[in-house]
């Protein structure tokens, strides 16, 4: 203690050039880039156009990422992909939106009624812990092997995530703003939409993410176990013909379409959540 | 109900959490518009005999009866404004939105908001504003509902000193423009003879001392028959010497 307090006036009374500012070790990340999430990907992408462009990838092992353009635009041209991305994103598509609703009216259902939590969340924990692939002969024996099948495994595979999520955002509620909707006299419809609504958001978003990724890995899943149509399907029948380059498409799709889909969420999450001040801003 | 309508009447008032009985058949009657203070040491039941009145001790056993005014608002220690929700937004919670009365409910928030100094902050986010102005803000709240009676639960505890001299004025001038019935609930004894003109003492939950206070405001903190009343009430609560007050009670 004196130690200190001793070389704090040590130092003042010295004739080294003073600093105004004191030096505090800095714990936030600092400044925003631009562009941030972008320049990982893009950096990946310029490394393996080096490693193809200089030889050191082999083309059967990791085709370089011209030919996997080529190759898309080879199948755009003749008719193939195009039919099977439509499919695929409809089935992505209807999976999530049925997902989505189910998982939050479940949350809702739970989070806010004793009676629906006794019903309801123990039964989602157990179904969390089924395997998705585990659930597939089951559900073609009870759906068949069509449409009706694929969008419901998407839908399981997307409603856990936000249930989980938007649970955890709603018993985060801090009590003393029931409290307070009490004391206001507010009816529960307006307790729902300017108290539970607003404050389960981060955690509605945080599962809302989750989801969309579900979604895209419960798509692949459904679509190389049976499917005739779809880009998963498309990628199996290239892979048994030995077309590395198409297998590669297929899984850059896929990528883009989780990096597109995680940016929209994001930035819908930025707006309606513009209120908070975190570490990320 | 009530025949003094606006005031507040207690009768038999018990409540306890399991065991232990916090509140013991507690009678209490406040005329239409006078200003109360309710002192007691932690624990001593002040708090549980707010909420109680407030209604929202849902989980707490007990029976007696209570008759209050419609307009009741409540002012907490924290300023608990919804943090996704602006400064405006804050204080229009639970008032009417659509048509005449939207708009005149919108006007009223305004003008509350005015009344506490927090005007041209109406578009602020709640983690914008000061200690302070977020406490003030939560008055604006309470204002705009125009309580017939208002519940105050230590509503200067978390501030500073210098703010908390503010907001004793501003609660003063704002119980006098608008005249609710007020039970302000404090540790703080220096408080309560400054602002109230009646302070209960509440000593493990019965009422140990029920002093008016007949002084003229505005009040000064230095004027010696207010020192007089408050050695009146730390003698009732036990106390000796009065700095250790805040530090045993808080």
């Amino acid at each position: 203690m004196s130690d200190t307090a001793l070389d704090i006036r040590l130092n003042t009374t010295s004739d080294t050039q003073p600093d105004t500012r004191r030096r505090v070790r800095r714990l936030g990340p600092g400044k925003r880039i631009p562009f941030t999430r972008g320049i990982g990907p893009l950096l990946l992408i310029g490394v393996w156009s080096l490693g193809s462009a200089a030889g050191r990838l082999d083309p059967r092992i990791l085709p370089a990422p011209w030919s996997v353009v080529h190759t898309g635009w080879q199948l755009w041209q003749s008719g193939t992909l195009g039919p099977d991305l439509a499919i695929s994103l409809q089935r992505a598509s209807e999976g999530f939106a049925i997902g989505l609703t189910a998982g939050v009216v479940l949350a809702l259902l739970a989070g806010l009624s004793r009676v629906g939590a006794a019903i309801i969340d123990g039964n989602v924990q157990i179904n969390r812990a089924l395997p998705i692939l585990g659930m597939i002969p089951l559900f073609i024996l009870w759906l068949g092997i069509g449409e009706t099948f694929k969008i419901s495994i998407i839908a399981i595979a997307v409603y856990i995530p936000i249930y989980i999520n938007l649970s955890a955002g709603l018993s985060a509620i801090d009590r003393r703003f029931v409290e307070l909707a009490e004391t206001l006299g507010l009816s529960r419809w307006e307790f729902l939409r300017q108290v539970v609504v607003p404050g389960a958001l981060p955690g509605f978003f945080t599962g809302l993410r989750l989801g969309v990724t579900s979604a895209w890995l419960a798509l692949v899943v459904v679509e190389e176990v049976n499917a005739t149509s779809g880009l998963g399907y498309l990628m199996y029948q290239q892979a048994t013909y030995g077309l590395i380059d198409s297998v590669v498409l297929g899984l850059v799709i896929y990528g883009i379409w989780g990096f597109a889909s995680d940016f929209v969420v994001r930035l819908i999450e930025r707006r309606v959540l513009s209120w908070r001040q975190t570490l990320a801003d | 109900m009530a025949a003094d309508v606006g005031g507040l009447t207690v009768r038999a008032l018990t409540r306890g959490f399991g065991e232990r009985t916090v509140l013991h058949g507690v009678d209490l009657e406040i005329p239409r518009g006078q200003f109360v203070a309710l002192v007691g040491r932690s624990g001593s039941g002040k708090s549980t005999l707010l909420r109680a009145i407030a209604g929202i001790d849902h989980e707490v056993e007990g029976r007696g009866e209570i008759v209050a005014p419609d307009r009741v608002s409540v002012v907490f220690q924290d300023s608990r404004l919804l943090p996704w929700r602006r400064v405006l937004a804050n204080v229009l919670l639970g008032l009417p939105r659509r048509g005449t009365e939207g708009r005149a409910a919108a006007d009223r928030a305004r003008a509350a908001l005015a009344e506490v100094g927090l005007a041209g902050r109406e578009d602020a986010w709640p983690n914008q504003l000061s200690g302070g102005e977020a406490q003030r803000a939560a008055l604006a709240r309470s204002l705009a509902r125009e309580p017939e009676l208002l519940l105050a639960d230590e509503p200067f505890g978390a501030l500073d000193a210098l703010t908390r001299i503010k907001m004793h004025t501003l609660l003063r001038e704002l119980w006098e423009r608008h005249g609710p019935t007020v039970l302000l609930v404090t540790h703080d004894v220096d408080e309560a003879v400054l602002l109230a003109d009646r302070v209960l003492v509440l000593e493990e939950g019965r009422f140990g001392l029920d002093l008016p206070i007949d002084l003229p405001h505005p009040r000064s903190a230095r004027d010696e028959r207010l020192a007089a009343y408050r050695d009146r009430l730390l003698t009732a609560l036990g106390v000796e010497y009065e700095p250790a007050l805040e530090e045993v009670a808080s």
